[in-house]
């Protein structure tokens, strides 16, 4: 089979195939274009911006577990304003998808972020980061709340047309509740899962092994739980699905596609494997050619239970 | 760039517990400066799940050497390489020291491990320039010399050389060279160079030291590498910005 399909629809946003790189895992998408092909990709995530520039945590902000890592970042960006002015530029000519993922400590904050990237052409999409673990302003504190989750995705809708993600948290007792939240209030998606809360301690020096004690659990340790949660909201809310956690290889993503994701981000297998987005894409196209799939959108949520 | 099939060459304990890996890897060879460094994926499977990252020892026509000691899973694994491995090398990485100027004498800083990367920096090196390296240790097995030039060493037990830290050591020889024509560069432990950087600052010398750290990706999006800068305003990124500062640049 020649002809196969790998584009996706999230609401009104065509992909060109369902893989995209993940917020905080690609900066700006400079650096990791020396490794791979960006025009090739389904999208990229931007690094969270916020209104101002955040310097994030002090160090260590890292420390590798069994099959994943712990962060806290502390969604260290360069400001709104910064971004337009020398980021856009280099994102405009990737060739691909570019979606902003926006971080605030209020909704104001969001409101205004997403505003002022309105206007861009380039930004076809806006991801709405309300679970960041390692920031004490914001983040959880709104992604744990389901009323603040309905709250920020309402205003934010309401700011601009372009097509609303909001990034859920998986540190919640029902993740549904909160997409169907995000449905209600208009999202166009959502996007599951940002990390978990874990720590890690120096058993000789009995000090964490991150400075922000607590940091954000990713890899290939995540992806079970991760499956968990989209297919617990692909059972239960009609809204579509970005499938995160711990993929590390194509047959992942195909088992993220089936469990309900309709596209899939690609996050800490970018700091193993700055290539793993092509080879993952090359993947998908022969297991769609061996198992006779035209269309790459029928594995969305294809299971059988 | 990634090298996916980098081979193996030879893997030499040259001393109770440090390792020389050489591997075949022409590009990397061929563009590596010295205090460079790759980041290293030691087997395929997830477990180590990074990379490592190492400073490049040495270069002889398309192999690269990396001088590493046993610290954990990742470094046992790749003492136990064979001939003919693939290893899969992002490389060269970071920001090396600058050795060009006008100076005259090199002052080399090394505490344990931190000798690895001083090899390729003495063959680059022009050949008019005075190297004296100053090696530090807990103890005399804890000293690396692997192709170092005019030593002067200290341990923490007076085992061997001088009895007290390197630093120490390097201060009560410091007044055998004119700052203005010496250019000091280090590698260590943190509170080796933070020790060393006070002391060169202080005293107005030109000195550059590379830093570690735990990373992740290696060339700058994971940004769990990062240093604080000496204004406090801003952190730096090991692995993009450095691992080679200034030392005045930096608060480690």
């Amino acid at each position: 089979m020649n002809n196969i399909e790998l584009s996706v629809k999230i609401g009104n946003l065509t992909l060109q195939n369902p893989i995209l790189l993940a917020s905080g895992t690609v900066g700006y998408g400079s650096e990791i274009s020396e490794y791979t092909d960006l025009s090739k990709i389904g999208g990229i995530v931007t690094k969270s911006i916020s209104l101002n520039p955040r310097k994030g945590n002090p160090p260590p902000r890292i420390t590798e577990t069994a099959s994943g890592m712990l962060n806290a970042i502390g969604l260290a960006n360069v400001g709104l304003e910064e971004f337009i002015k020398t980021k856009i530029p280099f994102l405009k000519n990737i060739g691909s998808t570019l979606i902003c993922n926006i971080a605030a400590s209020s909704i104001e904050e969001y409101v205004k972020c997403v505003k002022a990237l309105n206007d861009e052409d380039t930004v076809k999409a806006f991801e709405i980061n309300v679970s960041c673990p390692n920031v004490k302003d914001g983040g959880l504190i709104f992604g744990n709340n389901v009323k603040n989750v309905r709250l920020i995705t309402e205003k934010v809708r309401v700011a601009t047309n372009k097509p609303i993600i909001i990034k859920l948290s998986p540190n919640t007792s029902s993740i549904k509740e909160f997409a169907q939240a995000a449905k209600d209030e208009g999202a166009d998606a959502v996007s599951a899962i940002n990390t978990f809360v874990g720590t890690a301690f120096d058993i000789y020096t009995r000090m964490p092994k991150i400075k922000n004690i607590t940091g954000g659990l990713s890899g290939a340790a995540i992806k079970p739980i991760a499956l968990a949660k989209v297919l617990e909201i692909s059972r239960n809310v009609d809204i579509p699905i970005i499938g995160i956690g711990g993929i590390m290889n194509w047959q992942d993503a195909v088992e993220f596609m089936i469990c309900g994701a309709s596209a899939v981000q690609l996050g800490t297998v970018n700091f193993i494997n700055p290539n793993a987005s092509v080879e993952i894409i090359n993947g998908l196209k022969n297991y769609c050619s061996k198992t006779k799939l035209e269309k790459i959108s029928n594995l969305i949520a294809s299971y059988l239970i | 760039m990634i090298e996916k099939n980098g081979i193996v060459v030879d893997v030499d304990e040259i001393q109770s517990g440090i390792f020389i890996l050489k591997v075949k890897s022409s590009q990397i060879a061929y563009e590596v400066k010295p205090g460079q460094f790759c980041n290293i994926k030691v087997n395929n499977s997830l477990t180590p799940f990074l990379r490592r990252p190492f400073s490049v020892c040495e270069v002889e026509n398309d192999i690269i050497f990396f001088q590493f000691n046993l610290v954990g899973e990742g470094t046992k694994l790749l003492s136990q390489k064979k001939n003919g491995d693939l290893l899969n090398i992002i490389g060269p990485l970071g920001h090396g020291f600058n050795y060009s100027g006008n100076y005259e004498n090199v002052i080399i800083v090394a505490g344990g491990i931190g000798a690895a990367p001083f090899p390729l920096l003495i063959n680059n090196l022009s050949k008019d320039k005075k190297v004296a390296t100053f090696i530090g240790g807990k103890s005399k097995k804890d000293l690396i010399k692997y192709k170092l030039k005019n030593i002067f060493a200290s341990t923490d037990d007076g085992s061997e050389g001088f009895c007290g830290n390197v630093v120490q050591l390097l201060e009560s020889e410091i007044h055998k060279y004119e700052k203005s024509k010496t250019k000091i560069f280090a590698c260590g432990p943190n509170a080796m160079l933070r020790a060393l950087s006070k002391f060169t600052i202080a005293n107005g010398f030109d000195c550059e030291i590379s830093t570690e750290s735990v990373m992740a990706c290696g060339f700058g999006i994971c940004q769990g590498c990062n240093v604080e800068g000496a204004n406090s305003e801003n952190f730096f990124l090991i692995c993009k910005d450095g691992p080679v500062f200034k030392a005045e640049d930096v608060k480690l």
